[in-house]
């Protein structure tokens, strides 16, 4: 019970995230099945916020149940007429589907739970800010993270003897998401724009 | 927060990306198999920032799972402009609807 208690808020979060998701499944009504996904994908900022990953939990948060989340329930709002707002499947379908499931989840919780974690080299429990000039464990992450993205990493390469090469950035992959996202929205505005039908 | 071991997030992303499966086959909305795309993501990004927090590699993990999020929501975007196009062209968004190309 004590850790049960010691861990609150990690409990709360997870229970809820995975609550959510097995109602997204469950439900047939694509509104609420909407509102259970906010409920899993907030609670999964959470889960990102134990970890000491600040940003990363805030973009969650902005971007996905913020923007991604707004986006579907446009899509669920344009769509949803009358009768298909809960289309549903075939009772054998869901049987089978719930059989593969469940053997899904059984495999990847064995494999999971077989490795040994805390014995393999490159475990640490202290975790993602031991290292670099941002020692305290307070989950500061936001100054490494864009030095990560601009292509230099303190956080990997201060402190330890001078070598030839340096730890690898992230510049190319972060100018090729933003150009691909660029490309993307204007391609989805393309898309999406009303057309005059041809009468 | 007292810091527990690894094998909680990988169980807790296990079970997010199962349900993400099972809803991506199931569904006949368009807009829930997308919703079973994000769950799916999802599980794959915290175990991306669970191993970034439990071992010696840094913040690599959690430099990739912001790239996974921005490209989910680049594919949230284009997916819901093709389910937009599939609901005017066929006034349905039932997916077993959509079998034009089907020989």
């Amino acid at each position: 019970m004590s850790e049960i208690l010691k861990h609150g808020p990690l409990v709360v979060f997870g229970a809820t995230a995975v609550g959510g998701a097995i109602a997204v499944v469950l439900t047939q009504n694509v509104v609420r099945m909407a509102f259970w996904l906010i409920l899993s994908l907030g609670a999964m900022a959470g889960l990102f916020f134990s970890l000491n990953a600040d940003f990363v939990g805030t973009a969650q948060l902005l971007i996905y149940v913020g923007g991604t989340l707004v986006l579907l329930i446009f899509g669920v709002m344009l769509t949803a007429s009358g009768p298909f707002v809960s289309i549903k499947s075939s009772a054998g379908d869901l049987v089978k589907s719930g059989v593969a499931g469940g053997l899904l989840l059984t495999l990847i919780l064995i494999t999971a739970c077989q490795v040994h974690w805390e014995s393999t080299p490159a475990y640490d429990e202290v975790g993602v800010m031991s290292a670099g000039y941002n020692a305290t464990a307070d989950g500061n992450t936001t100054r490494p993270l864009g030095h990560a993205f601009l292509g230099a990493r303190p956080d990997k390469d201060l402190g330890r003897p001078p070598t030839d090469h340096l730890s690898p950035g992230y510049l190319l992959p972060f100018e090729i998401v933003s150009v691909h996202l660029l490309v993307v929205l204007v391609g989805a505005a393309y898309l999406a724009r009303a057309k005059k039908r041809k009468a | 927060m007292q810091p527990v071991g690894l094998n909680v997030y990988l169980m807790i992303a296990g079970i997010l990306f199962v349900c993400g499966v099972v809803c991506m086959a199931t569904k006949r909305n368009a807009i829930g198999v997308l919703m079973g795309v994000e769950l799916v993501l999802n599980g794959a990004n915290l175990n991306f920032v669970a191993f970034a927090r439990y071992t010696k590699l840094g913040l690599d993990g959690q430099v990739i799972s912001l790239f996974v999020i921005v490209l989910a929501a680049a594919e949230a975007a284009i997916a819901l402009a093709i389910a937009l196009n599939f609901y005017n062209n066929h006034l349905t968004i039932d997916v077993d609807r959509a079998d034009e190309l089907h020989g």
